[in-house]
């Protein structure tokens, strides 16, 4: 544990690391640029109907005649701005119930408490359904739900952990000098919770991006933008898998795959740099 | 200071008092007495032991008194006035401060020294320029180089450095009084010598008053001014240190006594041993709380609370029966 020299060498000393520093870097930049190193514009329709991969279509078009390439580059900025966003959102949320909860404890925690078991209990992905069907669909709609769903877990982490952060006799001598709550929770409580929400964090991407992706799958995403998951969803409703055009399925569905893993695998290689017993386990 | 208290041997005049404070923690419809009525004195410059097995109150005692833990009842007073507003308890924590036991865990990780040292001084609103100086300075007094540590995280100390900046936090604020509840009981044997010296250079330098919690008896006696035995949430005996060690008066201070240990061929003598646990303090014994365990134990122990009463010696006094002259004695003698 000594410092950010710790976390480079997880980072860039383990094939995990690398490969979720690599994985993420290079969706990042297409995320970023994708629209101009797109060799075709994604939506225009052509009359060369499902091809398959040709030197002109390198993973061939779609039941529209679009170029399935063009519209994996561009889907690429949805994923991954719905999938940090909601994350964000979600650990900004998750981490104000915990904060709340575990330090003023009382009332506030038992109802932030049953709230909390709400939301883990309920399962998430009908919730989501249902909220994205009576909202209308669109990409600040997707985040939002994806988001407020998923904090749960993320609050009782934080909870868990400023319990026992409140008894610790720092947090003790500060309020000995008479030190205010806001200043306690500023200066003791969140800066060694962080890394916790962090860790944690990251691994909410992996599920925000796959809730992304099953949502517009359903048919519940932004109808005016590509994703992968609408990718998915065109080419399953226009019978593209029974027809054997598998470049119009596999590249999409292989994105969401190595992004997910790439994401989980940073998340569990944080989660095993603060809770170091996790390292013995593996 | 403690020239001028010298020649009038500070009757009277006090840093702190406690007065009867109770303390109750309620848990599954039970109460526990963690202070019973407890009443001590504090004089300016004095080092005060308070002495006890685990589980007696020594360190709901400590916390009680800096308003750390709610009281039931009972009052703290600072120079002889009652500490009630705001503003009293606020010149309380500016005046005495204290020092935890764990130095692994009354240091914020994520803090540098510096931080962690000028912290007391951001939250009670000491001028900004005033900040540098007087770290140094406390620094300097626990022998601490601050331009060497200052810049360090807690991780890249030693348990004993780790105390040193814990002493420091509690100096910077010049307080006039410092509670130090087992300060060395995690340190190895030969830190724990040096952080001694630390504290008692203080006291003698600054006229810095201590008050020292700690189960370990013989440090107590060679440390301490004055002494407090306490058992079961309530103060058993107390007076000079010598006194107190050399010829204790309650039974329950007589086995403690007799249980150190002490470098004799072939023993040191008599040894009483207690006899069973520290009784819970949700069920505390009816009248003398010690009367169960107690070796001399006579006919009205068992219905009659004792108070302290003088002994003999000047300022010992002993929660026991046997100095009770109210109370007929089984035996003529004491």
């Amino acid at each position: 544990m000594s410092g950010e020299r710790g976390v480079r060498e997880l980072l860039l000393g383990t094939w995990r690391g690398r490969f979720g520093i690599a994985v993420l870097a290079l969706t990042v930049f297409v995320a970023a640029f994708g629209g101009l190193l797109a060799p075709y514009d994604p939506y225009a329709s052509s009359t060369d109907v499902l091809e398959p991969p040709s030197w002109s279509h390198i993973l061939g078009t779609t039941e529209n005649g679009s170029d399935v390439f063009s519209q994996l580059l561009v889907g690429t900025r949805v994923s991954v701005v719905v999938g940090f966003a909601a994350a964000l959102i979600s650990a900004v949320v998750g981490s104000i119930v915990g904060l709340a909860g575990g330090y003023f404890g009382g009332w506030t925690d038992r109802i932030l408490d049953a709230f909390e078991n709400w939301f883990l209990v309920i399962p998430t992905l009908p919730l989501m359904i249902v909220l994205a069907r009576v909202l209308s669909p669109s990409l600040t709609v997707l985040i939002a739900v994806i988001g407020l769903t998923s904090w749960a877990g993320t609050g009782r982490i934080v909870r868990a952990q400023v319990l026992t952060l409140r008894e610790r006799p720092f947090v003790e001598r500060a309020r000995a000098l008479g030190a205010g709550d806001t200043y306690i929770i500023r200066t003791h409580i969140l800066p060694n919770t962080l890394p916790l929400i962090f860790a944690n964090t990251v691994l909410i991407v992996a599920v925000a991006i796959l809730s992304e992706a099953a949502l517009a799958f359903l048919g519940l995403g932004d109808p005016t933008r590509i994703s992968w998951g609408t990718m998915l969803e065109n080419a399953f409703s226009s019978g593209a898998p029974s027809a054997g055009a598998w470049w119009y399925v596999v590249p999409p569905g292989l994105c969401i795959t190595i992004l997910v893993l790439a994401v989980s695998l940073l998340g569990f290689l944080f989660e095993e740099y603060i809770n170091p017993r996790l390292r013995e386990a593996t | 200071m403690s020239e001028i208290q010298g020649g009038e041997i500070g009757m009277g005049e006090t840093l702190m008092s406690v007065s009867d404070v109770e303390v109750r923690f309620e848990a599954r419809r039970r109460t526990a007495r963690a202070l019973d009525g407890v009443s001590l004195e504090w004089r300016p410059g004095e080092i005060l032991g308070v002495v006890g097995e685990s589980g007696c109150g020594k360190s709901t005692l400590a916390r009680a008194m800096l308003g750390l833990q709610p009281t039931t009842a009972g009052q703290l007073s600072l120079s002889g006035g009652v500490v009630s507003s705001k503003d009293e308890q606020r010149a309380l924590r500016m005046r005495v401060q204290m020092i935890f036991q764990d130095p692994y865990q009354s240091l914020n990780p994520r803090q540098r020294v510096a931080a962690i040292v000028t912290e007391p001084l951001k939250v009670q609103g000491v001028p900004k320029e005033e900040h540098d100086g007087r770290v140094r300075r406390a620094m300097s007094d626990v022998g601490l180089d601050p331009e060497r540590y200052l810049d360090r995280y807690p991780h890249q100390l030693s348990g004993g450095q780790r105390q040193r900046v814990a002493i420091a936090t509690a100096l910077v604020l010049d307080p006039d009084g410092l509670i130090c509840d087992e300060p060395v009981s995690m340190l190895d044997a030969s830190v724990r010598a040096q952080i001694l010296k630390v504290l008692v250079g203080l006291q003698k330098e600054r006229g810095l008053a201590l008050i020292f919690i700690t189960h370990d008896l013989s440090l107590a006696w060679s440390l301490c001014d004055r002494i407090a035995v306490m058992y079961l949430g309530r103060v058993v005996e107390e007076g000079d240190a010598a006194d107190v060690i050399e010829r204790p008066r309650h039974p329950y201070t007589q086995a403690l006594v007799t249980a150190i240990p002490v470098a004799v061929p072939g023993g040191g003598g008599r040894r009483e041993l207690l006899k069973g646990e520290l009784p819970d303090p949700t069920a505390v014994p009816p009248g003398c709380r010690f009367h169960p365990r107690c070796p001399r134990r006579f006919e009205p122990c068992d219905r009659v609370d004792p108070e302290l009463v003088e002994t003999g010696a000047p300022g010992q006094r002993a929660a026991c029966l046997l100095y009770d002259p109210t109370v007929a004695r089984p035996d003529g003698g004491g």
